[in-house]
């Protein structure tokens, strides 16, 4: 069986525009949580339905890939390699996921109301009001938020890897580069 | 096969390619996250401003430690519907989590009549919106921004050796905001009344009441007691206002009117520190009725805390900055205080106990 060797087109807009959101995020959420300034509400008011729709976007992304399944990774990769790569993949889809629920569900804890859209729009809570989940779900959003950064950087590192070192095909697999016509 | 490079000077290059883009986002997260500028005020700082005059007490909050909880109701009377689609305002009932506290991050505080004294709110609608509120019972803010709250903080910070501000720091930051000093002259000459229950508390913060069209009217607003000439004898001790208080609600449920002041032409909305004409509009907008007291060991009002910008349809911030920084500063002080183990709070359930048979008997 010949698999393609790029991701869909489907699976690359969403890696993609999921680039985009996640990394606005993630820089939206530390800036806002270490200031006070006159743009703190309205940051978290954008917060909120941005990590929403990366919620949804991540389950729409999986079940796109029980579809369009990724393509092989080089047959030459040694094997240690490949099963990094593949273990990374899970864990920035589980923290893609883990994320906005941790953020949601924090919210819930500590009883805040969590408009979603303006003001009109509340979110329901997903837990009962207890303060103590709270103080430990909030810590938790931080520890997992700069985990996904983390592993972001490398993520992004070895794709650079993949295509200045060993000059494999694994970054045109997502940037939609078709394989040399030649090959 | 991945292809040999021919110079080792060219591997190198690729290597650093390879790294850049992960230190590229490296360095705009320390950027953005503020670890390259040091001297932001940051929900960190601020607290750590406030944990410097008063110290640190876990479990309590950063500041407005010592309080109790109360409950009770929001009756809207539809007057204010006119400038707000804010439910609240319409004639209905809603339930109230509030707390009376004294301003300040010691929670052991013996009851100073001078104190600062403070009402939490939270107005519960039943469709899941909420109003909160954070009064106090003082006639305008001491200061501006929230960069002049820290630096406040700093200078009345005690010194180490005689356990007392050092009037030189003080009079140092007077002399840097003179813009300041009739908020001070306002705050100097303010009358104190007997106790919590007569002493009316205001938003200091201006807030925008919209209308079904679309209008917006700056406002701020206060909760004016209903009686001012309390009967209750003083009481004496560390904590005779809480005392006084739980004797004045065991005595009959106490109420406040919701008052609006609408901004004229001259007042100055974005900025707490500054008094309003005295000459402005008002409406009322309901009555606030709170007839039960609890400690904050078993009463609800501690897994909560009094964000102002938690606001209905129908009312939202104005451009006051010191409201984004109150925003950012409780959420801080509330998950902090939220993991640190359950302290005991200077009015226990026994000390309202007491008190309640005290005056049964
Ligand atoms: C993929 C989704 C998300 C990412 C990448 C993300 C990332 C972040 C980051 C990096 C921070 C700053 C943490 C710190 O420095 O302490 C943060 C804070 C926060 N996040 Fe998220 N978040 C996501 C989803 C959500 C969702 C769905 C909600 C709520 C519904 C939420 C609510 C918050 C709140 C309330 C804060 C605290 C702000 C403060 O402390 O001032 N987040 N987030
Ligand atoms: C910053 C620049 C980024 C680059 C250059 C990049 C590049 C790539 C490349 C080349 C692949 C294909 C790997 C393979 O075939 O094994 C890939 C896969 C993937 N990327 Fe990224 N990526 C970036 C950012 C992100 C971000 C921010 C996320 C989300 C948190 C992410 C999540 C994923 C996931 C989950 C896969 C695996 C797809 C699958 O197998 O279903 N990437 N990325
Ligand atoms: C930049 C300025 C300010 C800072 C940094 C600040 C900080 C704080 C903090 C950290 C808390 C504890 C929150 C919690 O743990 O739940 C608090 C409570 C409170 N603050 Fe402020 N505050 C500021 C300005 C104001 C103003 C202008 C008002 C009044 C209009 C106010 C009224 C209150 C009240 C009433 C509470 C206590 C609420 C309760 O009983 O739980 N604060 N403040």
């Amino acid at each position: 069986m010949s698999r393609p060797d790029v991701f869909s087109g489907p699976s690359r807009l969403l890696h993609w525009l999921m680039v985009v959101l996640i990394l606005t995020m993630l820089f939206v959420g530390v800036f806002m949580a270490s200031g006070a300034g006159p743009h703190y509400h309205m940051l978290v008011s954008f917060h909120r339905p941005l990590g929403i729709a990366i919620l949804l976007l991540a389950i729409v992304r999986l079940i796109n890939r029980r579809f369009n399944p990724p393509p092989a990774l080089p047959a030459d990769l040694p094997r240690v390699m490949s099963l990094v790569a593949k273990a990374s993949h899970w864990a920035l889809y589980v923290l893609m996921i883990t994320l906005p629920l941790v953020g949601w569900a924090m919210l819930s804890a500590g009883g805040y109301p969590i408009p979603l859209w303006g003001q009109s729009l509340l979110l329901p809570p997903i837990l009962p009001h207890d303060a103590t989940v709270w103080g430990w779900l909030r810590l938790t959003h931080t520890v997992l938020a700069f985990g996904l950064f983390g592993l972001i950087m490398a993520h992004a590192g070895a794709a650079l890897f993949h295509f200045l070192i060993r000059g494999d095909r694994v970054m045109q697999s997502m940037t939609g580069m078709p394989s040399d016509p030649a090959e | 096969m991945p292809q040999k490079l021919p110079h080792s000077s060219g591997r190198v290059l690729r290597w650093l390619g390879v790294a850049s883009l992960p230190c590229l986002l490296a360095a705009g997260f320390a950027v953005s996250g503020g670890w390259l500028s040091p001297h932001r005020v940051t929900q960190n700082t601020l607290i750590a401003a406030l944990q410097g005059v008063d110290g640190k007490h876990p479990g309590f909050r950063r500041n407005h430690a010592k309080g109790v909880c109360v409950t009770g109701w929001f009756e809207g009377n539809g007057t204010a519907s006119a400038l707000s689609t804010s439910s609240f305002l319409e004639a209905r009932r809603v339930p109230v989590i509030g707390r009376f506290a004294l301003a300040g991050g010691m929670p052991y505080q013996g009851d100073a009549p001078g104190k600062v004294r403070s009402l939490g709110l939270s107005l519960r609608g039943a469709d899941g919106q909420e109003w909160r509120m954070g009064i106090n019972d003082i006639p305008v803010f001491p200061v501006r921004t929230p960069e002049e709250f820290q630096a406040l903080q700093l200078a009345v910070r005690p010194n180490p050796a005689t356990g007392k501000p050092d009037p030189a720091q003080v009079q140092a930051f007077r002399a840097a905001h003179p813009w300041l000093a009739s908020a001070g002259a306002a705050l100097a000459k303010r009358p104190i009344t007997s106790g919590f229950e007569n002493d009316t508390y205001r938003s200091l913060d201006s807030f925008l009441l919209q209308d079904a069209k679309g209008h917006v009217t700056a406002v701020r607003y206060a909760m004016v007691p209903e009686e001012t000439d309390v009967t209750i004898p003083a009481l004496s001790g560390e904590n005779a206002l809480f005392e006084r208080l739980a004797n004045a609600i065991a005595a009959h449920p106490l109420r406040w009117t919701l008052v609006f002041t609408v901004a004229g032409p001259g007042d100055v909305i974005d900025d707490p520190s500054r008094e309003w004409s005295g000459q402005d509009r008002q409406i009322e907008g309901g009555i606030l009725t709170i007839d039960r007291i609890e400690s904050e060991e078993t009463g609800s009002c501690t897994g909560i805390t009094y964000d102002p910008l938690i606001l209905p349809p129908g009312v939202s911030a104005s451009g006051d900055p010191v409201l984004q920084a109150r925003s950012a500063a409780y959420m801080r002080s509330f998950a902090e205080r939220s993991r640190e183990p359950r302290p005991v709070p200077a009015v226990t359930p026994a000390t309202l106990e007491t008190k309640s048979q005290d005056k049964a008997s």
